[in-house]
């Protein structure tokens, strides 16, 4: 009965689905190349609220409220949710699920929590402590400066090797299996904290590319699978710089990948146009483009095995301030539509 | 020829502080802090009164302009006042500054609110 395989990959025995999602995001996102698949977005950067953490909550009730009505389910039915955000204490998630009477886990990864989430929301499906349980997160590009750089207000110049923030939220439902037409989650591979002794707060790719490298390896021996056997292998928030370097150290693992590799934070933002410098990073980037461009085109038929690896940077601005280095992690989440049991 | 003057000294000043925001991985709250010490220490020297004379509000309207006043106050103050102007010159001197950027940002910010890059 062990779902256990290798060093930590996990197979669901009782398949899980993938049953409702939802998205928001913001004005360069919308803009981006991945523009015409974010249906829901708004131009304003406070969504018409006060301050930009009210934003931030509302586009994770926005994303929360559209997959309960998609479900046309009631709050109720939802067993947990388990959300998490890049704000002190989490507060994003804290204050968007208030008015939501569902249990609540709390998470922090970092730009990790999309996978993260839709993990622990599987596992607990499959443990048949939940009939439905959801995974949300979000990132605002204006909360997350003052949270980790500078105050907005007080103006100053970004370094340029940093990534641009996603103002972004998505949201996953995930129930036991009903529906073949919808994408299941076969196996996951949480990942471990891996410091190289990275530095520097503004090449996060960096710190956190070997934190992929190590759980994309682990995955690929535990699974005894290869790269060619997937559609599209994504990784959340690695970056211009983070993508090569993990091309660089899986190669050293004698993993190479072709053109099924991608990183959300490329996808998101035209880099040579959209001055982002690195490109997009934050929860809400990797939730984002799962939720409003890999997962409907799942349902298209135009990936059938996805691996979605969201990447986070564990550090803190006063841990940076210290001198202390970033830890990484990156964990890994096995979509398929094809739903045989295991 | 002032306006020039003042242009492309102030322009100097902040170039090389693009520099370092590009090149180095000092933060900004570092280089307004190197700017200021820079200043003082130009100041001491007699250098920056120089550069203050040749490019105007070109030297005095960057953080280095600060710095000077600082040191120019301070030097003032010991003159009149002897040891204890060293406590009391840097901010009697700058206050004007001071007030102003705190007038200034407080009205600033009652009046806007910040947006996205």
């Amino acid at each position: 009965m062990t779902k256990k395989i290798g060093t930590g990959t996990y197979v669901f025995q009782n398949p899980v689905e993938v049953c409702a999602f939802a998205s928001i995001v913001g004005q360069k996102e919308k803009e981006g190349p991945l523009g015409k698949y974010f249906t829901k977005y708004s131009y304003d950067e406070y969504f018409k609220q006060d301050s930009f953490e009210k934003a931030e909550s509302f586009m994770q009730k926005e994303v929360l409220n559209d997959v309960i009505q998609k479900e046309q389910i009631s709050p109720q039915d939802i067993d947990f949710i388990f959300a998490g955000d890049l704000l002190n204490q989490c507060a994003g998630s804290n204050f968007s699920v208030r008015d939501t009477p569902v249990q609540f886990f709390g998470l922090y990864g970092a730009c990790s929590t999309m996978a993260e989430g839709t993990i622990l929301a599987a596992m607990t499906i499959d443990g048949d402590f939940a009939g439905r349980a959801i995974a949300l997160t979000s990132s605002h590009f204006c909360s997350a400066e003052r949270q980790f750089r500078f105050p907005l207000e007080y103006g100053s110049q970004r370094t340029p090797s940093s990534q641009w923030t996603v103002t972004g939220s998505g949201c996953v439902m995930l129930s036991k299996s009903q529906n073949k037409a919808n994408p299941h989650i076969k196996d996951c591979c949480p990942g471990v904290v891996c410091d190289m002794g990275v530095t520097d707060m503004n090449n996060m790719g960096a710190a956190m590319a070997p934190a992929a490298a190590l759980t994309i390896k682990r995955y690929f021996d535990d699974t005894k699978t290869k790269p060619s056997d997937y559609d599209l292998i994504v990784t959340g928030d690695l970056g211009c710089e983070g993508k090569e370097m993990l091309r660089i150290l899986l190669k050293k693992d004698g993993i190479s990948f072709g053109k099924e590799y991608d990183d959300c934070g490329t996808m998101i933002y035209d880099c040579e146009n959209q001055d982002v410098h690195s490109g997009g990073s934050g929860c809400g980037c990797s939730a984002s483009v799962l939720t409003a461009y890999i997962l409907p085109n799942m349902i298209k038929k135009k990936y059938k095995e996805v691996l979605f690896i969201t990447t986070g940077a564990l550090m803190n601005p006063n841990t940076s301030l210290q001198g202390e280095s970033i830890p990484g992690i990156a964990h890994l989440v096995h979509f398929s539509m094809n739903k045989g049991v295991n | 020829m002032e306006y020039i003057k003042a242009f492309v000294i102030g322009g100097l000043f902040c170039a090389i502080g693009q520099i370092f925001i590009d090149k180095t991985k000092l933060t900004p709250a570092k280089i307004l802090v190197g700017y200021v010490v820079a200043g003082v220490i130009l100041s001491a020297f007699g250098i920056y009164q120089h550069i203050a004379d040749f490019a105007g509000a070109g030297a005095s309207v960057p953080l280095t302009g600060f710095g000077h006043t600082l040191a120019t106050s301070v030097k003032e103050a010991v003159d009149q006042h002897g040891l204890l102007g060293a406590f009391t010159g840097g901010l009697s001197g700058t206050a004007g500054g001071i007030t102003a950027a705190i007038v200034f940002g407080t009205a600033v910010a009652l009046i806007f609110k910040p947006h996205k890059k």
